[in-house]
């Protein structure tokens, strides 16, 4: 019996209070994280591991505990960085292959979105191809290079089919998961608002299934920048100019150990720059205006 | 419109308003791993313009299956069900507003799908708002807003549907006290301010007393109209009303009854 203080006919401008009141005690409160915390929570830890890697690895070195042939000083493969960029091809070489990575990952994104969503919703394709599909993810895609050069011969084609054959499946089976993780209240809600048919693709299913199709996004980013390493690794030739792959590829060639190493580093910096540059923040940006980002 | 008007007068020797929905001998059956089951059993109700109407039962009498079959989220086994003004608008047990949306834009899309014009979607929505006295809840995100005020949204954005019809399927069910008794006063100020017909479903028959002009009870499987009562208690009503709580006390007993049934075999 706690609503007895307010006299028995409840007024119109009575019930306009009590509602303003229940709204302002029920109003949630979203508090950005503060720049300084992100930096303690967030940057700082993952630099302080780096670091120790570092000097574990230049300890190891010094005290030679390590073979020096075998494990470079990690001031040589500084004295690599520095060469190849006082040479000014360091650069060149990056951008050789972030611009084929990403000009094949939107060939993907153009090619498996649209297959993707055909798998998630007709029935007979997903019965299909749905399988194979997702079996395809599990290939390697390193696989896929002999056949890409019997193919196309060394050329950039040969490249981004076998990124296409590694980033497309993995980018349309996000989307797939994307679409069967849509609460079925919002295609309800989104039928009796009459979005149905293409119209209920467009406004419910898409933007509902957008976690999903990003988290894939994300995988097929991965698997494009994987692929094409093995691709760059295995097939260099002088007519596809220098990649980061075929920078490995040259090291080991001319035991040139620190410079194997760099091309490894340079590889993994890339690939990670990228998912923290594009991927992420899009990413939080989606589930933080759904309320799916968990405060920390 | 004009022939199932005709055709409605024709039916009928009083010379009535054609109802904002009518459900002729409608029943509905689902066949699952345990054989056939019937769900509704030759389920007759009209809906008259404006009237309040609540569906009250027990679990398993299918009224949240009639009102998908009203809704034309299924279709009904045998029988008809027509609704001359067009597609009705569905709110149900949770919010179900796109949470990719601000509040605002949930109601857009609704007013976008019914095909207003890009330059009224704003001043609608936001009219809309205001009706619901969410006034300034227009950028809020869905999950900036507590449960009240989601169904509140909700409600706005039903209401953008511009049908002459409500459905609602326990709409209040998962809120406290306090905030269903502030939203049983907005929907009945609401419903009077214009001239929509509403078919509430629920399962607390005091809350179907405090709303509804009609309360109709449905027996559990199969799904029938077990009886009617009129409340004539006028409004605004509140639900420890003395009337209320009289009448609640006799629609209780009977819905007693009819649970009890299920036991005695």
């Amino acid at each position: 019996m706690a609503s007895t203080d307010t006299a028995p006919q409840a007024k119109a401008d009575d019930l306009a209070g009590l509602e303003a009141g229940l709204d302002a005690l029920d109003a949630v409160e979203i508090r950005r994280t503060p720049v300084r915390e992100v930096l303690v929570k967030k940057v700082l830890p993952p630099a302080l591991a780096v670091t120790l890697v570092l000097a574990v690895w230049q300890v190891l070195v010094s005290a030679n505990i390590t073979d020096p042939t075998k494990l470079p000083a990690p001031s040589a493969v500084w004295d690599g960085l520095a060469d190849l960029w006082l040479k000014g091809t360091l650069f060149d070489i990056i951008w050789t292959s972030v611009s084929r990575g990403l000009f094949g990952f939107l060939l993907a994104l153009a090619i498996g979105t649209p297959l993707g969503l055909l798998v998630a919703r007709v029935k007979f394709v997903r019965a299909a191809i749905g399988p194979v599909l997702s079996g395809l993810q599990s290939l390697p895609s390193v696989a896929w290079v002999p056949p890409a050069v019997l193919w196309f011969g060394l050329n950039d084609a040969m490249m981004y089919t076998v990124i296409l054959l590694g980033a497309v499946p993995s980018i349309a089976n996000g989307l797939v998961s994307g679409v069967d993780q849509v609460p079925p209240l919002f295609l309800r809600a989104g039928r009796t608002l009459g979005a149905t048919g293409l119209k209920g693709t467009w406004y419910v299913v898409m933007p509902a299934a957008l976690p999903g199709y990003l988290a894939g996004l994300k995988q097929g980013w991965a698997f494009s920048w994987r692929s094409l390493m093995a691709a760059e690794i295995i097939a260099s030739s002088p007519d596809l100019g220098l990649g980061l792959g075929q920078l490995l590829e040259n090291g080991r060639n001319n035991i040139d150990l620190p410079g194997v190493f760099l091309a490894i580093i340079l590889i993994l910096v890339v690939g990670i720059a990228i998912d923290l540059l594009v991927f992420s923040p899009v990413e939080r940006w989606v589930l933080r205006n759904r309320g799916l980002l968990a405060q920390s | 419109m004009a022939t199932t008007l005709a055709k409605a007068a024709e039916g009928t020797t009083a010379v009535a308003a054609e109802p904002a929905a009518r459900i002729e001998h409608v029943s509905k059956s689902f066949t699952g791993p345990a054989g056939t089951q019937l769900v509704l059993d030759d389920i007759s109700l009209d809906v008259a313009p404006g009237e309040f109407v609540t569906l009250l039962g027990a679990s398993g009498c299918g009224k949240s299956t009639l009102l998908n079959l009203v809704a034309g989220l299924d279709a009904p086994s045998a029988g008809s069900i027509r609704t001359p003004g067009g597609r009705p608008a569905l709110m149900f047990q949770e919010h179900a507003l796109f949470p990719w949306l601000t509040a605002g834009k949930n109601i857009e899309l609704a007013l976008r799908l019914r095909g207003v014009p890009k330059a009224e979607r704003r001043p609608e929505a936001e009219r809309l708002l205001e009706l619901v006295r969410l006034g300034g809840a227009y950028g809020k995100r869905v999950h900036e807003l507590s449960g009240g005020m989601r169904q509140r949204v909700a409600l706005a954005r039903a209401l953008a549907q511009a049908s002459d019809l409500l459905l609602m399927d326990e709409p209040f069910a998962a809120l406290d006290a306090i905030t269903r008794d502030v939203l049983h006063g907005e929907l009945t100020r609401i419903w009077e301010e214009t001239n929509l017909s509403v078919l509430f479903v629920t399962h607390n028959v005091r809350e179907a007393v405090r709303l509804a002009q009609r309360v109709v009870l449905l027996s559990s499987r199969p799904g029938r109209v077990a009886e009617e009562w009129t409340v004539d208690i006028p409004q605004p009503r509140r639900i420890e009303d003395a009337a209320v709580a009289e009448l609640s006390l006799e629609i209780t007993e009977h819905l007693r009854g009819e649970i009890r049934r299920h036991g005695q075999h």
